[in-house]
């Protein structure tokens, strides 16, 4: 984590197996960005990156879980989620993060763009060990 | 079972609004549908209501450019309506200009829109 989790409440934990996760998970953050008064264009952003992140996560990662909380640095308040699969992990971290680059069927824009979307970025990825990305974006 | 958004017909363009967060398999239901309606009830224009939708990612957003592209190529055009300012922001900066769709800001300018096309007024 690149924050630590907010001290009054626990993070939420939410299973990635099947396509309405994907659905769920894009409630779970909205709730949670509209809790952090997160400006309407920075939920969206916000929003959009998770939906991404919690489709390669089912897609690419064979299913996973999502972690979602406010979070706190330095006083100030924000939203994070965190999308972990033991999957195939991503062998060439650059690539994955290319523009318009699919090892599937996608546009290829999920990983680049989510990272375009949030304040904090995080991939942490490892071949036979699975991946985790880590997103977070700051009330201003 | 995912839902299936219901695709209206008023004369020859058929229109779609997306009330609810649709899971993909729904995304990718609406492409089939509506790819099937405009050759089956030979659709001169399609119009997809997006005025309620709160996110466009990457899949939807392919599906809004493919619907594009496969009524033009079944001669018949394409117009999203009701597109968020929020939405239009988080759309570029996550890489898709949607180039290729024509976008109006209600149902109504939309439907006028596929008018002037339809009668000629507007060449492209
Ligand atoms: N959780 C993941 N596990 C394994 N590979 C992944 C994961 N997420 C992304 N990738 C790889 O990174 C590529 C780029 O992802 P993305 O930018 O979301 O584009 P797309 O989903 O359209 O392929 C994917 O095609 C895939 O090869
Ligand atoms: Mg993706």
């Amino acid at each position: 984590m690149t924050a630590a989790w907010a001290a009054d409440e626990e993070p939420q934990t939410q299973n990635i197996a099947h396509n309405d996760d994907v659905v769920r998970a894009r409630q779970q953050v909205r709730t949670l960005a509209q809790r952090c008064r997160l400006s309407l264009v920075d939920q969206t952003k916000f929003i959009t990156a998770a939906s991404e992140l919690a489709r390669n996560t089912l897609v690419y990662g064979g299913g996973g879980e999502l972690r979602s909380g406010l979070v706190e640095r330095e006083g100030r308040r924000g939203v994070a989620a965190v999308f972990e699969d033991s999957g195939p992990g991503i062998p060439d971290i650059d690539l994955a993060m290319t523009d318009g680059w699919t090892s599937g069927g996608g546009l290829g824009l999920g990983l680049s763009g989510a990272r375009r979307l949030v304040d904090d970025f995080v991939l942490d990825t490892e071949v036979g060990r699975g991946t985790t990305v880590t997103i977070v974006k700051w009330a201003r | 079972m995912s839902e299936r958004v219901p695709v209206l017909r008023i004369g020859d363009i058929l229109l779609v609004s997306i009330q609810v967060d649709l899971e993909d398999q729904a995304v990718l239901n609406l492409q089939e549908d509506l790819a099937d309606q405009i050759v089956t009830r030979a659709a001169r224009g399609v119009v997809i209501d997006i005025t309620a939708v709160e996110i466009v990612d990457s899949f939807v957003g392919r599906m809004l450019a493919t619907i594009a592209s496969i009524s033009r190529l079944l001669d018949a055009e394409t117009v999203v309506v009701g597109m968020r300012p929020a939405v239009a922001i988080t759309l570029v900066e996550l890489g898709l200009s949607l180039g290729g769709v024509r976008t109006a800001l209600d149902l109504e300018k939309g439907l006028a829109l596929l008018r002037r096309s339809a009668s000629g007024a507007d060449p492209r």
